[in-house]
């Protein structure tokens, strides 16, 4: 126990100040503005719906102390049912097409939809390759309707809250 | 040369990747005695897929790679095109029965006997199309209808099923397991995946050398400098090109680099599985300063697209290999202390110890490699050497010392990360000091017709890449090859001791990636 308290005391707070998306400071109220648009914390459920898993990579950061997207209240659910936004990666599947479109329905409002990387966006040189063929739906607006697309390849942990944070004032 | 007295010949692979040996089989019976003669002596079953080569006036053509202890054995087997059908290997090599039922969902050669349920195709296009032969055309249009999957019942009073996916509780690729159970203990686990198929093998088909790295590195996003290296290897091979000494040593340094990178993200999510949160935020903390000093040091947090048909894409000045030099001894010494606490923690062992336990013999039997078959105490690491084995440049010069451990255990699998970290730690520090001036990328002239395999050690395992060029020089065909294929299987008995609620721990002790295997 010793050696762990040890540890982290010698670490300390490495959360950073949100990136500064759009306006100064506008990412510093995310928090405020989660609970007064949604009246409580954002729950996501993120589905990957064909990704080479780079995707996931980066949204898994946005839970090390760096990003401490919890500190926003923001967090990460296990099923669509507890969730306000799906955040979902693609290219999506033909194979995912239908597990996806059941997870959809399943999101109570407000649903917010934000496609994550340039596969599910549709964009890019290897978005547009993965493109859609007779085993890929493309691009997550061809399967569900999409609110905010964070392109990139992957998209970085900065780009993704700033996403997030685009959808969420989007409810306003 | 011959292997085991069977009566085929084979021929080194050009070039200065991984050892591989060509030959050709003149039946399905000698394919058939061979892959049992490999089998008595111990080999593996490292790859399987099949090829269309009716473009070109012939048949059909399997191709079966064996990891053989001096390397690889790459054997090409002639179907003829109206009857293309070949003896079930399954029998022989267990891992073989999903890579022939892939095979036969994307090519339409099929084994004879043995297994005959689909694996990547769920409905999504007809049984009688297959995307991969060279009439199929682009396959649009098809009725999406997924279908039912016939998995393995187990009867018996209070024994039921709880079916998990494809959407999984946390941030993870999508599969689906079914779990057959009692109370709470495992009884059985059956997979059956191919949900993050996305048709990559039909997209290589016509590409050009540098837009199939690209794709290459798309893979498996989490091993992207393995399959990057590999293709290019498999290239390289095919065009019989050498790349320079410095873009090799490049190589390896981002490859380890990645290495570190998913073991760190590793060991902190299994300290997440078992509750201790403590250990989680440490190391994604120190994951997440290694991928900036990427970002900072090749553009990219993962180093996607830095490693290229003939070379490198980029170079490191002075200034940047301190950097990286000062980061190993800063994460040396943390990884150091965080061990210390982990081995230490009697809560997080409790979980570890003996839990999904599997053993040399079965990690034999299932082909197994990589990381999940040196914690059964198996030397097979495509880096280091071996009795029989001399790894290819740069890893010979290095001296890589494998990390072996015998429990094949969580705990193993855990204690070979740590392992695995201290050791890419001393040959970055090595590679940063020791860069020798030369070229950073060889030119890469297009053979027609060439073809080649490369082998790379993943952080997961063993990667392979066969590649076939058309008359055009273009790329005819690409077998990208992820070690989760054979992982998967031994997860399905890793489990089988254990109880539900130890299953996320056991899984993410293998890590295995479903994109890299459905592709």
């Amino acid at each position: 126990m010793i050696p762990m308290l040890r540890r982290i005391l010698r670490t300390g707070i490495v959360s950073e100040p949100p990136p500064a998306a759009g306006a100064e400071g506008e990412m510093a109220r995310l928090g405020e503005d989660i609970r007064r648009i949604l009246g409580r914390a954002l729950a996501i459920r993120e589905v990957d719906a064909g990704s080479c898993n780079g995707c996931e990579l980066e949204i898994h950061a946005l839970n090390n102390p760096y990003y401490n997207i919890e500190g926003y209240g923001i967090k990460f659910v296990a099923s669509p049912r507890h969730a306000d936004m799906l955040l979902v990666t693609g290219p999506v599947t033909k194979n995912m097409e239908h597990a996806l479109k059941v997870a959809w329905d399943c999101t109570p409002a407000p649903k917010l939809v934000v496609a994550v990387g340039d596969c599910g966006c549709g964009c890019g040189e290897i978005g547009g390759t993965f493109g859609t063929s007779y085993a890929s739906c493309g691009a997550v607006e061809n399967v569900i309707p999409v609110d905010v697309r964070v392109p990139g390849c992957p998209p970085t942990p900065t780009a993704l809250l700033a996403g997030i944070l685009a959808a969420v004032r989007r409810q306003k | 040369m011959r292997f085991f007295g069977e009566p085929i010949e084979f021929d080194k692979q050009a070039g200065i990747g991984s050892p591989v040996w060509r030959g050709r089989a003149q039946s399905s019976e000698a394919m058939q005695a061979f892959a049992v003669a490999v089998h008595r002596n111990h080999g593996r079953l490292a790859a399987l897929w099949g090829e269309d080569r009716r473009g070109g006036g012939d048949g059909f053509r399997l191709h079966v790679a064996f990891g053989l202890d001096m390397g690889h054995a790459w054997l090409g087997l002639d179907l003829p095109a109206e009857r293309p059908v070949y003896p079930d290997l399954a029998g022989i090599f267990s891992a073989a029965n999903r890579m022939q039922r892939a095979t036969r969902d994307l090519v339409g050669i099929s084994n004879e006997g043995g297994d005959q349920r689909p694996w990547l195709r769920h409905g999504a296009w007809p049984a009688d199309w297959f995307p991969l032969r060279h009439d199929a055309g682009e396959g649009g249009g098809f009725v999406n209808a997924p279908t039912d999957y016939d998995f393995v019942r187990v009867g018996g009073e209070g024994a039921h099923e709880i079916p998990v996916g494809p959407i999984h509780a946390g941030i993870i690729e999508p599969g689906h397991f079914r779990f057959s159970v009692i109370g709470e203990r495992l009884l059985r686990l059956e997979q059956r995946l191919g949900y993050q198929h996305k048709g990559v093998e039909k997209l290589f088909i016509g590409r050009n050398l540098a837009e199939g790295a690209r794709l290459a590195g798309r893979i498996s996003g989490d091993s992207t400098c393995a399959y990057a290296w590999a293709y290019a290897s498999a290239i390289e091979a095919a065009c019989a090109v050498s790349p320079p000494p410095r873009a090799l040593l490049l190589r390896a340094l981002m490859l380890e680099r990645e290495r570190v990178a998913n073991h760190l993200g590793d060991l902190g999510a299994l300290g997440n599985d078992a509750a201790l949160a403590f250990g989680f935020s440490q190391f994604m903390r120190l994951k997440e300063d290694w991928l900036r000093l990427n970002a900072q040091l090749f553009g990219h947090r993962f180093m996607m697209d830095r490693i290229v048909p003939g070379g490198v894409a980029l170079d490191l000045e002075a200034p940047a290999l301190a950097s990286i030099v000062e980061q190993c001894d800063g994460v040396g010494r943390a990884v150091k202390e965080l061990k210390k606490i982990y081995d230490e923690h009697a809560g997080l062992q409790d979980r570890f110890v003996t839990t999904g336990a599997i053993d040399a013999q079965l990690a034999r039997d299932l082909s197994l490699s990589g990381m999940a078959a040196r914690a059964t105490g198996l030397i097979l690491d495509a880096r280091a050497h071996r009795t029989g084995y001399t790894p290819p440049p740069p890893w010979a010069m290095l001296g890589v010392r494998p990390v072996t451990d015998e429990r094949g255990d969580v705990a193993a699998r855990a204690a070979l990360r740590f392992g695995e970290i201290f050791e890419s730690l001393r040959l970055l520090r090595e590679i940063a000091v020791g860069l020798p001036d030369s070229g950073l990328c060889a030119e890469v002239p297009p053979a027609a017709g060439g073809q080649g395999l490369g082998v790379v050690e993943g952080w997961r395992g063993e990667v392979l890449v066969g590649v076939q060029l058309d008359d055009a020089g273009r790329l005819a065909r690409v077998h990208p090859h992820d070690p989760s294929w054979q992982a998967w299987p031994a997860l399905e008995h890793a489990v089988m001791k254990d109880i539900v609620p130890d299953f996320p721990l056991i899984n993410k002790s293998f890590n295995l990636s479903y994109s890299g295997a459905d592709l």
